[in-house]
């Protein structure tokens, strides 16, 4: 039977690689953003093993609203992306010191 | 056992997809290893059995967000080259985080309970017929109705938003101007002109004659 410890060590290994990915690529806007989505997924994982584990319906309820919001926080952000582009051309985050203090 | 050899199966696909997500260079790449991601995620919570939750994932990740992300990749004309970091000065410090991190989850985990609890023990009494769908539904439709309503209400902001943002304004684009032509008046649209009637008003004797 499936563990509890696995399910927390492999929600551990994701949020670390998406953790990772936020480093390697930090110059591409697009997989900044699929790397947050990948770190949301990491964390509704730990969420489905403890509702699992004890039985309690209500951290799956959470993990349904966090979907929710990382659905309309991609969307608004794609959104901010395809404006982006249009004015300066590019997508690199490094572009993007206009409001340098 | 068969559970157990499921479960290592989908870890290791679902690392090694979200390790090659986040190396490769080809975003769309990156955005199909990424929906590879999901899938497996959404294998391991059905073996959880959290299965709406499975369904719901694919639904909106995979059906929605992912499409999304890959309509964007492909409209956006992006220079991978130019966007691409140098991996080497990076690449090391990240690697050294994630490590930090993976070390201390899995030292806390250890630690604390040993070889681990069983996943299934508590479930495992529910009865044949239970069904997950409806016990989240039960408890949305009464406990949480209020923030599932703020839930709907967030996602009208974000559709609202996303439009606004990307709408664009291009130049020679006829629209109507509903509050001017509301406001418009008479005196904008015709103008009386006083004249000085030709002749007597009479009708000519020829014209008389016919």
């Amino acid at each position: 039977m499936i563990r509890l410890n696995w399910m927390l060590v492999l929600s551990s290994v994701l949020f670390a690689i998406s953790v990772a990915g936020m480093f390697i690529n930090r110059k591409n806007l697009i997989l900044l953003l699929m790397c947050v989505e990948l770190l949301l997924l990491s964390a509704n994982m730990n969420f489905v093993a403890f509702s699992r584990i004890t039985g309690d319906i209500h951290g799956q309820l959470f993990v349904f609203f966090v979907l929710t919001v990382a659905a309309a926080e991609s969307a608004i952000g794609l959104a901010i992306l395809v404006v982006l582009f249009r004015e300066r051309r590019s997508i690199n985050v490094e572009d993007l010191s206009t409001l340098k203090g | 056992m068969l559970v157990e050899i499921l479960f290592w199966v989908f870890a290791a696909i679902l690392s090694v997809a979200a390790l090659a997500m986040i190396t490769v260079r080809n975003p769309v790449h990156a955005a199909l290893l990424l929906v590879l991601c999901f899938f497996t995620s959404a294998a391991i919570w059905l073996l959880m059995e959290a299965e709406f939750l499975a369904v719901v994932l694919i639904l909106v990740y995979v059906g929605a967000v992912m499409v999304l992300f890959l309509f964007v990749v492909m409209m956006l004309d992006i220079n991978v080259e130019e966007v691409r970091a140098r991996v080497t000065r990076y690449a090391l410090f990240g690697a050294i985080v994630a490590g930090v991190v993976v070390f201390e989850i899995v030292s806390v985990v250890w630690t604390r309970s040993g070889s681990g609890t069983n996943v299934d023990a508590v479930a495992a009494s529910l009865p044949a017929n239970h069904s997950n769908t409806a016990e989240l539904g039960q408890l949305l439709y009464t406990e949480y109705v209020y923030p599932f309503e703020l839930a709907a209400v967030l996602l009208l902001v974000a559709i609202v938003a996303a439009i606004s943002l990307t709408m664009r304004k291009r130049a020679g684009l006829k629209q109507q101007n509903i509050a001017k032509q509301v406001a418009v008046r008479r005196e904008d649209r015709i103008r009386i002109v006083k004249m000085p009637s030709e002749g007597s008003g009479q009708p000519s004797s020829t014209e008389k004659g016919a």
